[in-house]
C-alpha cells in the first residue's frame, strides 16, 4: 500500500466514472458517473494526506470539501431529475437537447 | 506481503470492479449498490490510512444517498430491476475514449511523478482531535463555507421539485405571463414530444388570461393538444 498504488486505484476509478458520465442516457445513472468520479478524488485526497503530507489536519480539509461536493451534486442533480420531469416527462439526457446548436 | 497490504488490495480490486460494474448490469438498482459497495471499499482503505473521521463519513453518507438513489431508480426508470437486457448507452466511442484517456493520464501521473514522501511514519494519536480543531480553529471559514453551500443546496432542490412552480403546476404546463396583456406567453414553449406532455390551455374565459398562473392544462399525457385558444378573439372579457 503505497501512495503510488494507492493513486493508480484512484486514477482508476476517475476513468470509469468519465465513462460513465459520458456514456449513459439515464440522468440518473450520469450521476452515479460523477459520483465515481468523486470517490476516485476522495481516495486520492485521503492517500495524499496520509501518505505526502505528514498527516496534517489541514490535509483532510480537501476531503472535507469534496464530500460536501459530493452532497451537493446529489441533492441538486435529484432536484433537477424532478424538476426536469415534472416538465417534460424525460428522464434522459435525449431528452435535454434545447441548447443543442 | 503483510495483512495491510492484502486487506488494501482486496479492497482495491472490490472498489474497482464494483465500480466498473455499475455501468455494466441491467438493473439499475443493483447498480446503485455496486456503487455503494465501491464507496464502502474506499472508505475501508481510508480506514486503514487513519482517516477515520472521513472513512466512517463517506461511509454513512453514501449508505443513506444509495439508498435514496435506488428509491429514484424504481420511481423514474423503466427497467429498475433488470428483468429485460437494456443498453442505455450514447456516444460509446467517445465514452470509452475519454475513460480510458483520463485514467491513463491519471495513472501515469500516479506511477511516474515524484511525489513528496511522509516524514511522519506513524499517525498522530488523535487525527479526529486534531481534525476537530483544524475545523473549529484555523480552518473554520472552509467549514463554515461547506455548511453554508449544503444549506444553499437543500433550499435550491427544495425550491426546484416544488411541484407549485413559479407560474403554476409545474407538471401542468404552466408557462410564464405574456410581455403584454394578453400576449403570448414570454417562456420557452415545450416542443410536443413523442407521446409527451404538452400543454393544453383550458380557455374557460374567466378573467381574461392574464395570469397565466390560473392556467390548469391538461396533465393528462394524451400528447395531441397544442396551446391553443388563447387570447382567441371574441373569447372572454380581455
Amino acid at each position: 500500500m503505497t501512495l503510488h498504488t494507492l493513486l493508480l486505484v484512484a486514477a482508476l476509478l476517475v476513468g470509469i466514472g468519465v465513462y460513465g458520465a459520458l456514456s449513459q442516457q439515464s440522468i440518473v445513472m450520469l450521476m452515479m458517473g460523477l459520483e465515481l468520479l468523486l470517490n476516485g478524488l476522495l481516495l486520492a485526497a485521503g492517500a495524499l494526506w496520509a501518505l505526502a503530507a505528514d498527516f496534517t489536519p489541514r490535509g483532510q480539509l480537501l476531503a472535507i470539501v469534496i464530500m460536501a461536493v459530493m452532497a451537493v451534486e446529489m441533492a441538486v442533480g435529484f432536484a433537477v431529475v424532478v424538476a426536469v420531469y415534472r416538465q417534460r416527462r424525460v428522464d434522459t439526457t435525449e431528452g435535454l437537447d434545447t441548447l443543442r446548436g | 506481503m503483510t495483512g495491510a497490504d492484502l486487506a488494501f488490495w482486496t479492497l482495491a480490486a472490490i472498489a474497482v470492479i464494483t465500480g466498473w460494474r455499475v455501468f455494466r448490469t441491467d438493473s439499475m438498482v443493483r447498480a446503485t449498490f455496486f456503487l455503494l459497495t465501491s464507496f464502502v471499499a474506499v472508505g475501508a482503505i481510508l480506514l486503514l490510512l487513519a482517516a477515520s473521521y472521513l472513512g466512517f463519513a463517506l461511509i454513512f453518507m453514501m449508505a443513506v444517498e444509495m439508498t435514496v438513489m435506488a428509491l429514484f431508480m424504481v420511481m423514474y426508470m423503466m427497467n429498475p430491476a433488470g428483468l429485460n437486457p437494456m443498453n442505455m448507452i450514447h456516444q460509446p466511442g467517445t465514452a470509452v475514449a475519454a475513460g480510458v484517456g483520463v485514467g491513463a493520464v491519471l495513472a501515469a501521473v500516479a506511477l511516474w511523478v515524484p511525489f513528496p514522501h511522509s516524514a511522519a511514519a506513524v499517525p498522530p494519536s488523535d487525527p479526529i482531535a486534531a481534525l476537530g480543531h483544524e475545523l473549529l480553529g484555523g480552518s473554520m471559514l472552509v467549514f463554515e463555507s461547506a455548511g453554508v453551500t449544503l444549506l444553499a443546496a437543500m433550499i435550491g432542490s427544495v425550491v426546484l421539485s416544488s411541484r407549485a412552480g413559479r407560474y403554476g403546476a409545474a407538471d401542468e404546463g404552466s408557462l410564464p405571463p405574456g410581455l403584454e396583456p394578453g400576449g403570448e406567453p414570454a417562456g420557452r414553449r415545450p416542443a410536443p414530444a413523442d407521446g409527451g406532455h404538452t400543454h393544453m390551455h383550458m380557455g374557460d374565459g374567466t378573467g381574461g388570461h392574464m395570469d397565466m398562473a390560473m392556467d390548469r392544462g391538461g396533465g393528462d399525457g394524451s400528447g395531441d393538444h397544442d396551446h391553443g385558444g388563447h387570447a382567441a378573439p371574441g373569447e372572454g372579457p380581455a
